[in-house]
């Protein structure tokens, strides 16, 4: 057998991008042949779509507009962080398996198993909201800008589901544990549901409206709402939808720019 | 030749737990070397750090010739590691497993299928190779974590505690594997907590507690020291206890040990055979009953207690399992 295996040269690494993959591929194996990762990733986002829409739809009214096209955006631009949490249970299952230990002591880049997870786990997600985006249509969503708008924000939602990554790969690897993860996780709650994204902020008592109009996640939401409103959403949201784009890939790079080097340190450590 | 792992004076901390306390340690290239110490004595604590799972605070680490602080890509190039965790992917196939890992230490897609089915075959799951992990026992989980640290063909395996857990079939199905590899040529590091698997497996054997090691030798030089196997008679009655003690006392020097709750009597057997014969017959003049006779390896702590005087403390005695 020994014969037959070639080797690299002694302190050679394997290629980034063949260590990404190969992991990258692990991680997405894991997902689809899971009865229930994939039920969930799939449904759950949709469900709790559902449940927002016809729970709150009847109860919460928005000036000019259907619930359901407020609702939207926001629930998808939030969607993404409550998926992150996944991701930080992932890792953290991974540390607390061996399976870390394994890939850690392969002539690797370090870095490629975190690309890996933060890879495998946004194609997840952008899989999840592309699914709940066909339930929202079905129920009565409507894009009033251009289909390269609806596109645009799709694709925004993707970026700042993958900046997030880099937040929950983070918290997965500080956690520890699947449990600590899970708890950890809980953080999302007030930055999904401080935000613009299932209520106007203005209906929200002040003390609440100054956190919910500077957190990252209020411009993310309206990002998405403007590029899904079209020329309503000036009217709604005080600016056009290019302020609110560049505001929201400024907030995902620098959320990329500091939990990335954490992340990478904090694996290295061990 | 080049030494496969030179250590000396290897020291971790973590906050005020000292795991390894200049830990000395030297092993040649062909040799199974067992690290074997109770819990806490830093055993997977070395092992991680031949890894280069995590890097020691002070002494120097080499594996085969690689510091592993300065070239730590060069040292998992030549390793492969196996855990007490079985770190396989549960929802791939075992082939799929193997190839990954082949992959990732570079091979060709071509070679990484192949390097896969040859240590599926050297193992002994070809035909389980394409079912998914998940649904193996867990003795075939051991075997495939084996398998995942050999596709890269590594110079030296670390095995962590491998039989830990394991029923008595499976672990003399991985202790064949084990010793079906030494033959063929891979240097082993294993740590345990059984002295009849460091017995079975090794060729040298490193005694650690807190983090030091306390005894080095071969299997056979350590039982010398320690004085060879346990004699232990069980008796029918209670009332026997004394007078067992007595006679076995008298077996050149052997501090006898007394279980009242089991009714157990037992004494490390230094003359071997005939000592023994004599004290049973005497016994069994004098009418003394006995349920059951056991020769025995000394197990942990009966090893501890005679290396370094005092017992394993309260880390609970890791008595070695009917094999």
């Amino acid at each position: 057998m020994t014969t037959a295996i070639a080797h690299g040269a002694a302190g050679g690494r394997t290629g980034l991008a063949k260590s990404t993959f190969t992991v990258t591929r692990r991680a997405l194996l894991r997902y689809v042949r899971t009865p229930q990762l994939i039920v969930l990733a799939t449904v759950q986002m949709s469900l709790f779509f559902l449940i927002y829409r016809y729970m709150f739809g009847g109860a919460i009214h928005i000036a000019g507009m259907s619930y359901v096209d407020y609702l939207v955006p926001g629930f998808i631009a939030t969607g993404v962080l409550f998926m992150g949490i996944g991701t930080a249970t992932a890792m953290a299952e991974d540390l607390e398996q061996g399976f870390v230990d394994r890939l850690r002591s392969l002539p690797i880049p370090r870095s490629s198993v975190l690309i890996a997870r933060a890879t495998a786990d946004t194609a997840i997600l952008a899989w999840s909201t592309a699914f709940t985006a066909a339930v929202a249509f079905a129920v009565g969503f409507m894009l009033h800008g251009s289909a390269l708008d609806g596109l645009a924000a799709f694709g925004l939602v993707v970026v700042i589901g993958f900046a997030f990554e880099w937040v929950f790969i983070t918290m997965g690897l500080f956690a520890g544990n699947a449990q600590a993860a899970q708890g950890m996780g809980m953080i999302v709650f007030p930055f999904a549901f401080v935000s613009s994204a299932y209520v106007p902020v203005s209906s929200m008592p002040s003390w609440l409206q100054v956190f919910a109009e500077h957190q990252p996640l209020t411009y993310m939401v309206d990002a998405v709402r403007a590029l899904t409103l079209g020329p309503q959403a000036q009217a709604l949201l005080g600016h056009p939808s290019s302020y609110y784009v560049t505001r929201s890939l400024l907030w995902a790079l620098a959320i990329i720019a500091v939990s990335l080097p954490i992340a990478v340190w904090k694996y290295r450590r061990g | 030749m080049t030494a496969m792992i030179e250590a000396c004076g290897l020291t971790k901390r973590y906050g005020k737990t000292t795991a390894l306390d200049g830990l000395d340690l030297t092993a040649d290239a062909g040799q199974v070397v067992a690290v074997l110490g109770p819990n806490g004595a830093g055993k997977t604590t070395f092992v991680r750090a031949v890894a280069t799972l995590l890097r020691a605070d002070a002494g120097t680490l080499l594996v085969a010739g690689y510091d592993a602080r300065k070239q730590p890509s060069a040292v998992r190039r030549v390793i492969g590691l196996a855990g007490q965790f079985a770190a396989i992917e549960p929802a791939m196939t075992g082939r799929e497993n193997l190839e990954m890992v082949a992959r990732l230490f570079g091979q060709s897609r071509r070679t990484a299928k192949a390097s896969a089915t040859a240590v599926l075959e050297r193992l002994g799951l070809s035909g389980d190779g394409d079912r998914l992990a998940r649904t193996y026992s867990g003795g075939m989980r051991r075997r495939l974590d084996l398998g995942a640290s050999l596709v890269g063909a590594p110079r030296l395996l670390l095995l962590d505690e491998p039989t830990t857990g394991l029923d008595p079939r499976s672990r003399i199905e991985l202790w064949d594997a084990i010793r079906a590899l030494v033959n063929a040529g891979t240097d082993v590091l294993m740590t345990t907590q059984y002295l009849d698997e460091a017995d079975h497996l090794a060729s040298l054997v490193v005694i650690i507690d807190h983090g030091k090691s306390v005894a080095t030798g071969s299997p056979a030089d350590l039982k010398r020291q320690i004085g060879g196997n346990i004699v232990e008679l069980h008796a029918r009655h209670q009332h026997d206890l004394v007078r067992i003690s007595e006679m076995l006392g008298r077996l050149d020097g052997g501090e006898v040990q007394i279980d009242e709750a089991t009714r157990r009597v037992s004494v490390r057997a230094h003359s071997g055979g005939d000592g023994l014969m004599s004290a049973l017959r005497s016994l069994e003049a004098s009418g003394v009953e006995l349920e059951d006779i056991a020769m025995r390896q000394p197990n942990l702590d009966e090893v501890f207690l005679s290396l370094t005087g005092r017992p394993t403390e309260d880390r609970g005695s890791m008595a070695a399992p009917a094999a």
